[in-house]
């Protein structure tokens, strides 16, 4: 089995990242913006992985877990969360939440 | 029980504690007890240490009392101290007592007024602030005192405070006093940086060690302080707030302008005599403002139909005649003139408050009249206090302390006969106006129907302050009367005693002689208002000379207007032009500046979360690439 070398994890990673970002700024839609966030924590994930082959620790794989669990509660937040919005505000566009305007 | 003197003052300054916290859980009923039961208690007290004075009295007949250090900075350590004299054992006495009295008329007085625990309030605080001024031990603590009085005195003026025109008075009071007071705060500097001390009895030993008499100094502080005195006790230049003050209600006007505070500027020359002594030239002045004051208060009472306003001149008149006597160096006849005025005056208003009261709020004595039978009480109250302002002979008090003034104005050794010719005329008018006044406003036909009776707590003090304005001169009788003068005997203990002429045309009798003979020609006189009729009156009105004469002594001979035109509109003008100049625009500018970030600031606060992730993103990228590319 061919190695991936570190640049090409890295690489794949901040395309990953760069995907998800631009996700979050262009789509509206609540449900997508949280699938953007795990695209991106993915990314992170992935980065770790990668280093933590480069350097053959287990670390890497550990702290993977960790973005795993903090992941599935960010969707159980984030599930919780647009429930409430589409009750309170009958859609799930995220810029009708302005009242904080200043 | 001279021990006791701190809880003289401690106990007003408590009510107004107690109530000023207390405001608005406190019912009507409970407020009277606290407000009036403060002083009354503090007037017990007071007449409990006058007894001990009297009966023991101290070493050197003064007692001290230190209390605290107030502060200590730069050689200045005033105390809280409080210092009793024969003076001031006479001044708490009437301050206390009158007070009360007139506590006890506000309670039924002010009964249907909203704002009951507030007056209640100010007074107390009045109360507490005059004890301080005249217990004072040093000429700082009397500041303090003299502000304070200062302060109720535009509080209460202004009392109804829904009306504007009572609160125009208040400031006008506050405005005008606060000339005097600057002048009195200037005198306490010089004294301060040229004795080292403002403690009064050091300060004037140092006044008498070191200055000789008639120098520059003791001229200077003598004349500052006859500022701050004219000031507060409305003698002309700054007489224009007193008959404004009325504006106030009527226990106000008897016990802060009439009674006491008025009269702190007697006391503040009286307590530094000494300093007067050295400027021989200052007390003529007095003795000056004090002659020209009482004539021209005179005159203007004449012409007044405010019932309230006859009684503020008449008020300054007084306070004028006992400018005189201080003028004349006759310190004790002025202290007398003070008591007995305080009794007689506070009386008058209280009986004006009553009759007002009565005619549901009516002024004008033009529309009272007859009112001799519907209010006895008030009738013949006001017929003491009439008689006592007048000086009726024998019987009343204003006349043993007023006769006094008079002959002292010739037989003291600073006196001269146009001193005494102006204080005779001044009687005779004041007979004139204090009958007027009486013959308008109680016999001829009824105006106003009475809607209301005054009961016991509002008649009460009339008839204690009636008795008192009877008896309460017979503590001096004048010479030809027998030697019986107990009060002077005891002012003889604080103040100098008076150098007469000896062998004086004053004192034979016939200036008093004199002083009555004015005085019921002044009735006579007066009663041209009992027996014209109300349209003959109109008609002596209506005639071109007598009516301008009349409008111009109405307006208080036209101080208003000049004080208006020389001092109020210049400086208007003036506030006018400077709006636009060119330290205005340094200050709008940098408001203006503020609000511009303030905007900035709020717009970027849009609420588009996708905006805020951008911002957070794009600072990330330039945070990153500042740490990589460095």
């Amino acid at each position: 089995m061919a190695a991936v070398s570190l640049d090409h994890g890295l690489i794949l990673a901040a395309i990953l990242f760069v995907i998800g970002f631009v996700g979050l700024l262009t789509r509206r839609n609540l449900i997508v913006v949280l699938a953007c966030i795990e695209i991106m924590l993915n990314a992170a994930g992935l980065a770790f992985v990668v280093a933590g082959a480069r350097w053959g620790r287990a670390d890497g794989q550990v702290m993977f877990l960790f973005v795993l669990a903090m992941a599935a509660a960010e969707v159980a937040v984030g599930l919780a969360l647009a429930i409430r919005f589409r009750q309170s505000l009958g859609r799930l566009d995220v810029d009708d939440a302005d009242e904080m305007k200043g | 029980m001279l021990q006791l003197l701190w809880i003289i003052p401690a106990l007003p300054a408590a009510g107004f504690v107690v109530l000023a916290l207390l405001n608005r859980h406190l019912g009507r009923r409970a407020a009277a007890v606290i407000g009036a039961g403060s002083v009354g208690l503090s007037a017990v007290v007071a007449l409990l240490v006058a007894v001990s004075f009297i009966a023991s009295p101290p070493p050197g007949d003064v007692y001290r009392q230190v209390l605290w250090t107030w502060f200590d900075t730069g050689g200045l350590a005033p105390q809280i101290a409080f210092y009793l004299d024969a003076m001031s054992v006479i001044f708490v006495v009437v301050i206390t007592f009158v007070g009360f009295l007139i506590h006890l008329y506000s309670t039924e007085f002010m009964e249907r007024d909203e704002g009951y625990t507030r007056f209640f309030m100010y007074m107390n605080l009045f109360v507490a602030s005059m004890l301080v001024l005249v217990l004072a031990d040093n000429l700082l603590l009397l500041y303090l005192g003299w502000e304070g009085v200062g302060l109720c005195s535009y509080l209460l003026i202004s009392f109804w405070q829904r009306d504007l025109q009572n609160v125009y008075a208040g400031r006008k009071a506050f405005i005008v006093t606060r000339i005097g007071d600057t002048a009195l705060i200037i005198g306490l500097f010089l004294l301060f940086t040229q004795l080292h001390t403002l403690a009064i009895q050091p300060l004037m030993a140092g006044a008498a060690k070191e200055w000789p008499v008639g120098s520059g100094f003791a001229v200077a502080a003598a004349a500052l302080l006859l500022g701050g005195a004219v000031g507060k006790s409305a003698q002309l230049p700054l007489q224009t707030w007193l008959p404004d003050a009325m504006a106030g209600p009527t226990p106000v006007s008897a016990l802060i302008h009439a009674a006491t505070m008025v009269t702190a500027g007697v006391y503040l020359i009286a307590r530094t005599n000494v300093l007067f002594t050295l400027a021989p030239d200052v007390r003529l002045a007095v003795a000056i403002v004090g002659t020209v004051t009482l004539l021209y208060a005179c005159f203007c009472a004449l012409a007044q139909h405010d019932i309230k306003r006859v009684l503020a001149y008449s008020t300054m008149s007084q306070i004028g005649y006992m400018f005189l006597a201080l003028g004349v160096a006759g310190w004790s006849a002025a202290i007398f003139h003070f008591m007995t005025h305080a009794f007689f005056k506070a009386l008058l208003f209280l009986a004006a408050g009553a009759v007002i009261e009565s005619l549901g709020g009516e002024h004008d004595i033009f529309k009272m009249g007859g009112l001799r039978r519907k209010l006895p009480t008030a009738f013949w109250a006001f017929i003491v206090g009439a008689a006592s302002l007048a000086a009726m002979p024998l019987v009343t008090s204003g006349f043993y302390s007023k006769d006094l003034i008079i002959e002292t104005s010739l037989g003291s050794v600073d006196g001269n006969a146009w001193l005494w010719l102006g204080a005779l005329v001044g009687s005779l008018l004041t007979s004139i106006y204090a009958f007027r006044l009486v013959f308008v406003v109680f016999f001829g036909d009824q105006q106003t129907p009475v809607t209301r009776r005054p009961r016991w707590r509002m008649l009460l003090p009339l008839w204690v302050l009636s008795a008192l304005s009877l008896i309460g001169g017979f503590v001096w009788l004048p010479e030809w009367m027998g030697s019986f003068h107990p009060l002077e005997n005891f002012l003889g203990e604080a103040l100098p005693p008076l150098k007469t002429v000896a062998s004086s045309f004053a004192y034979t009798g016939v200036s008093a002689l004199l002083t009555s003979l004015v005085a019921v020609v002044g009735v006579a006189l007066a009663t041209v208002w009992l027996v014209e009729s109300r349209a003959a009156l109109g008609d002596f009105a209506a005639r071109p000379t007598p009516h301008a004469l009349q409008e111009f002594w109405l307006n208080g001979w036209g101080f208003d207007w000049l004080y208006e035109h020389v001092f109020v509109i210049p400086v208007k003008w003036f506030a006018r032009v400077a709006r636009n100049d060119l330290v205005e625009p340094a200050f709008s500018g940098l408001a203006w500046l503020n609000v511009q970030a303030w905007r900035a600031l709020s717009a970027s606060q849009n609420g588009v979360l996708r905006v805020y992730i951008a911002v957070a993103g794009v600072g990330l990228v330039v945070i990153l690439a500042f740490v990589v590319l460095r």
